[in-house]
């Protein structure tokens, strides 16, 4: 409880480069959080997922990534928002291995396992954001 | 040109006299060519920031840019650079809402003044304020291009195709794994697996820090056209946070042969293709 929470990033997702850069922003609030090395690459791996998803099919958006602290615990917290089409059906987003795309239909159902809080909020024809938290152990 | 510095300063007395009208203005001027990007109290508040910063320093009687009393006008600028460069910004969509304050300046005492000589010169230093941010733009954009070229010879470096042993091929993986360095990556090893006649070959991602799904998509398609060449194909440098990584998001290897480090993948490669490898009998001495 020591890790100063508050500290934030915000970041424009327009194309791959954006990725990477977000995946460089999350992994450095990862470190600072004090997570495990496995729960980095977790946090990092959807934070790749989600941020790519923001530019395949929502047409680039915006994240914000921040430290964290329930009182017990700090954890780093990204959103992920873009005001793209929304999605229709959820639950079938949700469904592994389907994609309205060309990729593994992986990407946001696997996300979600990956982290320990996952928010979706999706409005068709205004856009989707997603919110995440993985807290350190 | 000489300037008094005492405890009133005619210039920020100038400034601090119609502030409010000053700074509606300039926030007016600055917000139209940035359409809407940012919003109209956000801007507000960095101009009311920037103006106090700006009045406090002027009002010293300095008007050299490195002198000490800037350095809160050099802070907010700073940080004003720094935020409308994450937002996206180009250069001169960043440098203009500084200029703005000139042309709001002019137009608030120009309605008291009406010295046309002065008008006519200070116009003219705006109209020098956009060619200077033209030539600016333009620097800007060579130095952009260089920067995407030497990328692009980096992607050419970065991904080399080495013989490991007779018949082996490994291709060590390191960064990031994108559709234009898999493309790069699987040209490279399918030329090699044809000009060395190859039947192994092993994709090393060691150095890939995090493999998403997009990741793991590239590194399939690749190990599927090596096999449709007729090689056999191994995955190796499975660290273990990447191994849990993938098992949670739930993608399958299916049936490629994977290993966790590069040396298990030659040795297992090695003996595919007939070699043994036998450690000699220690020496007695």
């Amino acid at each position: 409880m020591t890790a100063p929470t508050g500290e934030r990033d915000e970041l424009v997702i327009a194309g791959d480069e954006d990725v990477v850069r977000v995946r460089q922003v999350v992994r450095g609030f990862a470190l600072r959080a004090k997570l495990s090395l496995v729960d980095q690459t977790k946090l990092v791996t959807a934070a790749s997922e989600l941020a790519r998803n923001a530019v395949n099919y929502g047409g680039g958006g915006q994240a914000v990534v921040e430290l964290v602290g329930n009182g017990r615990r700090v954890g780093v917290r990204a959103r992920f928002a873009d005001d793209g089409p929304g999605i229709s059906d959820v639950e079938l987003a949700l469904t592994d291995g389907w994609t309205s795309g060309s990729g593994l239909g992986l990407g946001l159902s696997g996300a979600r396992r990956l982290v320990d809080e996952f928010e979706l909020e999706t409005e068709v024809g205004r856009g989707t954001a997603v919110t995440i938290t993985k807290w350190a152990r | 040109m000489s300037v008094d510095a005492g405890d009133t300063d005619s210039l920020a007395v100038l400034l601090s006299k119609d502030a409010d009208v000053l700074i509606a203005r300039w926030v007016a001027l600055t917000s139209a060519p940035l359409r809407g990007k940012v919003s109209e109290a956000e801007l507000t508040r960095e101009c009311r920031e920037l103006f106090d910063t700006l009045v406090a320093a002027v009002s010293t009687g300095s008007r050299d840019f490195q002198d000490p009393a800037f350095v809160e006008v050099r802070a907010a600028l700073e940080e004003l650079s720094r935020n409308r460069a994450r937002l996206g910004f180009t250069p001169s969509e960043t440098v203009v809402g500084v200029f703005a304050l000139k042309r709001a300046m002019l137009e608030t005492s120009g309605q008291r003044t009406g010295d046309t000589g002065l008008r006519e010169v200070i116009e003219f230093t705006l109209l020098l304020d956009t060619l200077g941010l033209w030539t600016f733009e333009c620097y800007a954009r060579a130095r952009e291009e260089v920067i995407a070229q030497q990328a692009e010879q980096l992607l050419e470096l970065t991904t080399p195709v080495v013989r490991l042993w007779d018949g082996v091929l490994a291709v060590p993986l390191v960064g990031t794994l994108d559709s234009a360095r898999t493309q790069v990556v699987m040209e490279k090893l399918l030329e090699a697996l044809v000009e060395t006649g190859a039947e192994q070959a092993i994709v090393d991602i060691t150095g890939v820090l995090a493999v998403d799904t997009q990741v793991a998509q590239h590194l399939l398609k690749t190990v599927m056209a090596a096999r449709l060449m007729g090689a056999e194909c191994t995955i190796s440098g499975i660290r273990p946070q990447i191994a849990q990584t993938i098992v949670e998001l739930g993608i399958e290897f299916g049936d490629i042969t994977t290993k966790a480090s590069l040396a298990d993948a030659l040795l297992y490669a090695m003996r595919r293709s007939g070699v043994d490898v036998v450690r000699k009998r220690a020496q007695v001495g």
